[in-house]
């Protein structure tokens, strides 16, 4: 059983990690504003979540358990609105996207 | 793992500083300074149990919230001159 | 009357995972924020059915569990699309129709739009929504309408 849940947090923790470092590199490497943006959004999405969740399974007391999960809410809530805040007052000021040509 | 873990924030918060100097607009800046914040959160989690210490998870709860709230205010003064967006600016 | 008792376990809730001290000094204090927090929160009328959305919360799990799974499928394909050439993505703004009433259906949705990875809400007005995605598709999924109905279901 201890086994089982070391290997689920270590797989959890790998992932996690790669979903970060694949946030990092869609931000450099994305060509403008907007579509950063989803880059932004795996790393504040799935790959939080993953890391919360392999450091949940590390952890057996209930209050750090709480915590955890409460951060992993907290994330989820913030990272939208802050997306949407950006996106909504760089399309007011004028910021053009660059869209695909058919 | 803990540690690997640590280390792939690191490097995604280096990219994440290398946007912050590259721009080349004011909102890939912030977006850039948004992201850092949230890795830091993520970061203090990790670290608190590389270290043992998993009180260090206050602290996260705190910065999230800190973090949340500087975008917010930032974004307060998106009516200002500065935030237009122009050519000259690139 | 109902709002206000689901504020305060919440914000006892709230006190408790933040202070882990059980003590009567400890508890007393945080009876009195609680106490200082509704009396504020009062004065500033924001104690409704918008703040507290209880009459929801029988609905909220089904909603989202669909919307974890959807999550982690868009997640997928933006990772994908990241570790591929630019060439790849598709960037497309579009406006969408939401066929919500409320206002807090119209916020369920724009939210949930934003918290897939790949599609933003960029601006909203009245029910109109702007949404800028990285690929063509996710836009069309959007407008076959899945989300929007299970969201419309959800609020009635």
């Amino acid at each position: 059983m201890d086994t089982l849940i070391e290997t689920s947090s270590f797989l959890f923790l790998l992932i996690g990690s790669f979903l970060c470092i694949s946030g990092g590199v869609g931000i450099l490497k994305f060509p403008d504003f907007y579509t950063r943006m989803h880059a932004v959004g795996v790393t504040e999405t799935l790959a939080t979540a993953m890391i919360l969740i392999g450091l949940m399974l590390q952890n057996p007391d209930a209050l750090v358990l709480l915590k955890l999960l409460f951060i992993l809410l907290l994330t989820l809530l913030i990272g939208p609105t802050a997306s949407h805040a950006l996106a909504q007052a760089a399309i007011k000021n004028g910021l053009k996207p660059e869209l695909h040509k058919k | 793992m803990l540690t690997a873990a640590t280390l792939a924030i690191l490097i995604v918060m280096f990219m994440a500083i290398c946007r912050v100097v590259v721009g080349p607009t004011l909102y890939d800046r912030i977006l850039a300074v948004n992201m850092f914040g949230t890795k830091t959160v993520l970061l203090i989690s990790l670290l608190g149990f590389v270290m043992g210490r998993p009180e260090f998870l206050d602290i996260a709860i705190v910065y999230s919230l800190i973090n949340f709230i500087s975008v917010i205010a930032v974004l307060r003064y998106s009516d200002s001159s500065i935030f237009h967006h122009s050519k000259q600016q690139k | 009357m109902r709002h206000t008792i689901s504020l305060s376990l919440f914000l006892a809730a709230f006190w408790l995972l933040n202070s882990g001290h059980y003590s009567a000094l400890m508890l007393s204090l945080g009876a009195i924020s609680i106490v200082t927090v509704l009396y504020i929160v009062h004065r500033m009328d924001v104690v409704d059915h918008e703040s507290q959305p209880i009459h929801l919360t029988l609905k909220f799990p089904v909603y989202y569990a669909w919307l974890i799974k959807e999550i982690v499928l868009a997640n997928i394909l933006v990772v994908k699309h990241i570790w591929l050439s630019n060439k790849s993505i598709t960037p497309t703004i579009k406006t969408i129709k939401a066929s919500q009433k409320t206002d807090i259906g119209k916020v369920i949705y724009a939210n949930s739009i934003t918290l897939t990875p790949g599609t933003v809400t960029v601006n909203m007005e009245g029910d109109q929504f702007m949404v800028h995605a990285l690929l063509h598709e996710s836009i069309e999924e959007l407008e076959a309408g899945d989300m929007d109905r299970r969201v419309t279901e959800l609020e009635n």
